[in-house]
């Protein structure tokens, strides 16, 4: 006795063509989810105690990085400037601008400032700022345009395989020594990144590939 | 863990007889790892067949394998979700005003010194940004030379340890700083009538200039008042045998760099116990190091009842009891020519002693005699006769002021003490210091009870310890990383101890608390020491001069100039009539000595050392009573089997240990276990025996032992991660070395062409690191295992998980013997991953957790593991680790200070392994590269390297010919372990040479180099 009609076939070939296009689709929504901003947290403003402008102290007032990352170029931490810092500059302008109450408080308090950790990697991960700063990854590079950002923000999504993008071929990204805090950099007029990215490496003695990718350069 | 049956699988009993026959066979095992191992008991089947005992996966708590799956079904769909949650908001605090000097990110190193026993190690201590976290030896410091002991590695635990004292208390109570100072003072102005009659400061040794000018200035304010010092096991015997031979304290010092012959009398100077061990490991290995031809390789007897680390590296090894050595230094002494002196050598040592004063003799002026700390002073004395004898003083001996500041004779001090304390002549009782004497005091001195008629009783230390809960007040001490002072070393260089981190629960110095004696009560230790200094002459006389002092002596870790000059001495004319001849003690022999881990019981709520297995025995959390295998027969007992020992009329229930080479009819015990206030680590662990201790004798005696029947369960790490008897380990005598140079090759187990291989072939170009390890200069003193344990934040586990094979050290110190089962050879082997390049580990993880590196590293990326343990099961050297708990403490806030920012907190469920300090190598290239150079030789140094007061540990880049490492790599005695499997190991080992003196009188186990060894596994067929 024929229990299922002869369409049964064809339902059957298009069930499976189906459940293979779901399959498919949820395991694209999956990586789709898992690379977005709501998981990375890239490119969402955070509140901070005070809300400090990079816009302003970068874009406008053309202060370097380095002024108060002042660790960048030694240390695997970039540094987060003390409150004095702010206060080399802020006793004598903005001097009781309610604004900067919490920073004036700090500083005469001795207590320090809590910042909310923006470029926040996993514990497992051992990065290390002193060695891209010194081998020509700008800061634009991985913080973006931090001059056009009032409120700091992570550009990039801080995953492995972003990470990998770089250490597979530097050559894509790297900029002279002396451009690492230029914001907005371009590649000098006649030549490329591809080229100069190449030469860069070369100069640099930037470690190959298989160095790069080694896992302990970054996990330990 | 209480007196427990023994499971089914150890109650097969070892047969002693047997195993000793199938040692005298020809084709037993040549190298031996334990008794267990001779006779391939079960267990010891077990532990080298699988990766783990049988149940080791097992849990431990009542939840079963199945409710525990159904658990882990639910939360890991929960792990599913919680994946793709966000990481947890971060908090960013910087310094308000940043130090000038510090970085965030990079720690800072500050020179200081550790003191234990009045003797100080000069340190460098890793800061990151306030928290100290890791000990190096400082270089320039005379008595570290760059080395530090385990002690020293272990004190940064005690420095955070949640378990030390933390508030002032007066019987409980918890007290200002203010009124402890108005009870002291009030109890001070009943003193002033009677000068301090009833005043009585107890301390440790001290060392420390300005401690003892404070002491003395109270000694002056108050004539009558007494100091004692107390260790509690104090070197009062090697003062007054320098009393004894020269009319007055002197410290020797030697030299072993220039020493080719050395007796050790019971002198255990290679240990992590004996005072300037660190400076004299490194001269004695310099001299046992091979280099060509193996010309100007030293000789060392040892004459010794336990079998001791410095008897492990002896050419011969005498055993004999602690009471017999002074016949036998009498023995030698009148065949080197000292006069005045006669003796009979103990019965079958006469030939020996005629070969060894021989071979002294023909070293004149280049041999070294050197007396223990139990030895009684008549052998110090001896011991000193004879190096003036063989003309060895002002060449390979020197003679100086003692470093501590006032030498006394603790024992008799200790005794006047109890003995006033009974008769109620002490009013006040001031007691500063880790020596704890409530517990550590010889019994008989029945010192808690006459502490109890003292109305006022001051106790300072880092613990509310034995003796500080019989005390009224008593004040928490500040940790030698918290506290300002200073402390002199063995030849008298002196060190201001600067403070790493404010005390963090208040501690006070013992400067600060001694001060509360003087009309200054409240100064700081800051003020005290540095005024101390700016009228020393070395401070340069103006205070702008002090400062520019001041401040290089911080820097350097030592002030200079404070080295004391050697002394002339002349032996007192009748030296010898005054020297007591020892008598052998007739029955069993009691002997007590520091314990390896826990010291005298100071380090006993230490998890790190109580872990650390100790040199010879390998047992961890426990002490023993050690025994020859010839005394286990005797008394019918074997391992774990309590004893009740019985010495002048006390008696302890201890277990036994059979240690091969121990002398028959003697039993040896540590001291510093069996504490009840050491804290949550180290109470209840091992057996006190002090209780046995009485003050006559503190080193040994008389004592008598019985089997009671009952049975403890000891844990020994000496059979975990057993290998195949494959010359695991390879030695040869200096002779056979100079006929076959490369012995050490010919004895591997199969010989392959290394170049055939499934594994894909790699190219390294850059650098490629490797390491080498000296069998021969190794003492298998562990401090390697502690400092890799502070520097990789590895878990401690506890002596049940021990006992379950489950302890996480990434490093091991494997012991082997050879030779007889009476007088063996001992050989160390620190065991870290082999780093193979052709990893046996890599292929087989399904996750592609372990990987290999460029430069050649094993890589383990913790993240990725997901504990299938396919690795360790393939890992040929059984050096992979698997946390099967959560061992890491994530929840005491004090341990989160101490860890190791450099290197990732593993969590339950991940393997882990050596990495050869990935961390400091990256540390480096990125130094490297940022000036644009290579990484230099010697540049990274691993942590068990840098500790290695032998310098048996060489890492380096191999590709670099002229590296350290590579040079020792070429060394004819250059093997690979298991070079048969084809793994191409990075690490590798250079084998052990001995050099035994030729004459037949004195008893040596055969060399095994250039023997093919077949022992019975092998035969056996392949796994």
């Amino acid at each position: 006795m024929q229990v299922f009609p002869k369409s049964a076939n064809n339902w059957s070939r298009g069930s499976i063509i189906a459940g293979l296009f779901i399959l498919a689709s949820l395991g694209w929504t999956i990586l789709t989810i898992q690379r977005s901003d709501f998981v990375t947290q890239a490119n969402s403003f955070i509140e901070q105690p005070v809300q400090f402008s990079h816009q302003h102290h970068v874009g406008g007032i053309g202060i370097d990085c380095r002024y108060c990352h002042t660790a960048v170029e030694v240390s695997p931490s970039a540094g987060i400037p003390p409150t004095k810092t702010c206060i080399n500059c802020h006793s004598q302008i903005w001097s009781t601008s309610p604004y900067l109450e919490p920073v004036r408080a700090s500083f005469r308090d001795d207590k320090p400032l809590q910042w909310i950790r923006v470029h926040d990697l996993p514990d497992f991960v051992y990065f290390n700022h002193s060695i891209h700063v010194k081998q020509g990854v700008g800061c634009e590079t991985c913080h973006g345009r931090v001059d056009r950002m009032p409120l700091m923000l992570q550009a990039s999504s801080l995953q492995m395989e972003w990470c990998l993008n770089c250490h597979r071929d530097p050559s894509q990204y790297v900029r002279p020594r002396d451009q690492i805090t230029t914001m907005g950099y371009q590649v000098p007029e006649g030549t490329t990144q591809a080229e100069l990215g190449a030469q860069l490496v070369k100069a640099y003695n930037i470690a190959g590939v298989e160095h790069m990718t080694s896992c302990s350069v970054c996990h330990r | 863990m209480t007196k427990s049956p023994k499971d089914d699988m150890s109650a097969e009993s070892l047969d002693i007889k047997a195993i000793r026959a199938r040692l005298e066979k020809a084709g037993g095992p040549q190298y031996w790892r334990s008794l267990e191992s001779v006779a391939e008991t079960p267990e010891f089947q077990e532990f080298l067949h699988r990766e783990f005992p049988v149940n080791a996966s097992e849990w431990t708590d009542p939840v079963g394998r199945r409710s525990f799956l159904k658990l882990m079904g639910a939360s890991a769909a929960l792990a599913g979700v919680s994946a793709c949650t966000v990481q947890p908001t971060e908090l960013i605090v910087p310094y308000v005003r940043q130090p000038e000097e510090e970085i965030p990110g990079k720690p800072l190193f500050f020179a200081t010194a550790m003191a234990l026993g009045g003797v100080a190690t000069g340190l460098l201590v890793e800061s990151h940004q306030g928290r100290p976290t890791k000990v190096e030896g400082n270089p320039d410091h005379p008595g570290s030379l760059g080395a530090t002991d385990l002690f020293a590695q272990g004190s940064v635990l005690t420095l955070y340890d949640p378990d030390r004292s933390q508030s002032l208390v007066q019987l409980g109570e918890i007290r200002p700083w203010a009124t402890f100072l108005t009870a002291v003072k009030s109890a001070l102005s009943g003193q002033a009538a009677s000068k301090g009659a009833g005043l009585r400061i107890v301390t440790e040794t001290v060392s420390s200039p300005s401690l003892a000018a404070q002491i003395q200035q109270v000694l002056a304010a108050y004539p009558e008042a007494k100091w004692i010092q107390w260790d509690a096991m104090p070197r009062d015997n090697a003062r007054a045998g320098a009393r004894l031979a020269f009319g007055e304290y002197v410290e020797p010092l030697y030299d072993f760099t220039k020493a080719d012959v050395v007796l050790s009398l019971d002198a255990d100077f290679l240990a992590s116990d004996g005072p300037a061990n660190l400076r004299y490991t490194r001269q004695f290995a310099s001299r046992r190091r091979i280099e060509g031809t193996g010309e100007g390789l030293n000789r060392l007897y040892v004459a010794e009842a336990a079998h001791s680390v410095t008897g492990a590296k002896a050419d011969h090894r005498l055993p004999m009891k602690t009471s017999q050595v002074d016949a036998f230094a009498r023995a030698v002494a009148s065949r080197v020519g000292v006069a005045g002196v006669t003796g009979t050598a103990p019965a079958g040592t006469d030939a020996a002693a005629e070969a060894i004063a021989k071979d002294l003799a023909a070293h004149r002026g280049r041999c070294i005699v050197i007396a223990g700390d139990a030895q009684p002073a008549g052998v110090h004395a001896l011991a000193h006769a004879m190096n003036e004898a063989l003309g060895n003083t002002g060449q390979t001996v020197t003679y100086l002021a003692t470093p501590e500041a006032v030498p006394s004779e603790q024992v008799a001090d200790l005794r006047a003490l109890a003995s006033d304390m009974d008769a109620g002549r002490v009013q006040v009782l001031l007691m500063i210091g880790e020596s704890n004497p409530v517990h550590s005091a010889p019994a008989d001195l029945n010192f808690a009870d006459a502490l109890g008629k003292v109305p006022m009783r001051v106790h300072s230390g880092l613990f509310l310890d034995e003796t500080a809960v019989l005390c009224h007040w008593h004040v928490p001490a500040a940790h030698y990383l918290e506290a300002w002072s200073d402390a002199r070393t063995l030849d008298g260089t002196t060190s201001i101890v600067q403070p790493l981190i404010q005390p963090m629960y208040g501690g006070k110095s013992a400067h600060e608390v001694m001060a509360t004696l003087t009309d200054l009560p409240d100064r700081s230790g800051y003020d005290i020491v540095r005024e101390y200094w700016m009228k020393q002459p070395q401070a340069g006389g103006d205070a702008a001069a002090f400062e520019k002092a001041w401040r290089r002596w911080l820097h350097d870790g030592v002030i200079g100039g404070t080295a004391h000059a050697p002394k002339t001495v002349a032996l007192a004319a009748d030296w010898a009539s005054r020297a007591a001849a020892t008598a052998a003690v007739a029955g069993l022999e009691v002997n007590f000595r520091r314990d390896p881990t826990v010291y005298d019981g100071r380090f006993a709520n230490n998890g790190w050392l109580q872990e650390m297995p100790k040199p010879m025995t390998k047992l961890t959390w426990d002490n023993a009573a050690l025994i020859a295998p010839a005394t286990a027969e005797s008394l019918g007992v074997e391992n774990g089997d309590v004893l009740e020992l019985r010495h002048e009329g006390r008696l302890l229930r201890v277990p036994a240990w059979i240690m091969p080479g121990h002398v028959a009819d003697a039993v040896t015990l540590t001291v510093g276990y069996g504490r009840t206030r050491a804290g949550r680590v180290g109470n209840g662990t091992g057996f006190n025996s002090y209780a046995l201790r009485g003050s006559a004798s503190p080193w040994f005696g008389a004592g008598e032992a019985a089997a009671s029947g009952d049975e403890y369960e000891l844990v020994s790490t000496q059979d975990h991660w057993a290998l195949e008897g494959r010359n695991v380990v390879r030695s040869a005598h200096l002779e056979e070395f100079k006929a076959k140079p490369d012995f050490a090759r010919e004895m591997e187990h199969l010989k392959l062409d290394q170049g055939i291989t499934l594994m894909p072939h790699k190219e390294y170009t850059g650098y490629a690191w490797g390491m080498a390890i000296d069998i021969n200069a190794c003492t298998g003193c562990g401090a390697c295992v502690v400092a890799c344990v502070a520097e990789n934040n590895i878990p401690v586990v506890g002596k049940e998980q021990v006992q379950r094979n489950r302890e996480m050290h990434w490093l091991r110190v494997d012991r082997y013997y050879a030779g007889s089962l009476d007088n063996p050879d001992t050989y160390f082997q620190p065991m870290p991953c082999q780093q193979c390049e052709n990893a046996p580990c890599e292929v087989v993880c399904p996750v592609a957790a372990t990987t290999h590196s460029a430069e050649g590293l094993n890589d383990m990326v913790y993240n990725r593991c997901v504990g299938t343990r396919y690795c360790s099961n393939n890992c040929p050297y059984k050096v992979r680790r698997f946390n099967f708990l959560l061992y890491q403490d994530w929840d005491t806030p004090q341990f989160k200070l101490q860890r190791n920012p450099d290197v990732t907190v593993r969590s339950r469920g991940v393997m882990e392994k050596c990495t050869y300090c990935v961390q400091r190598i990256n540390a480096a290239r990125v130094q490297s590269k940022r000036e644009e150079r290579d990484i230099r030789d010697g540049e990274v140094m691993t942590a068990c390297q840098s500790v290695c007061p032998a310098e048996a540990i060489v890492f380096g880049n191999i590709n670099d010919p002229n590296s350290r490492v590579a040079r020792l790599k070429a060394s004819p005695l250059n093997y690979s372990l298991l070079a048969e499997l084809n793994t191409r190991a990075r690490t590798t080992y250079l084998a052990a040479v001995r050099n035994p003196n030729p004459d037949p009188a004195l008893p040596a186990n055969p060399g095994v180099g250039g023997h093919h060894a077949t022992t019975e596994h092998e035969t056996a067929g392949e796994h």
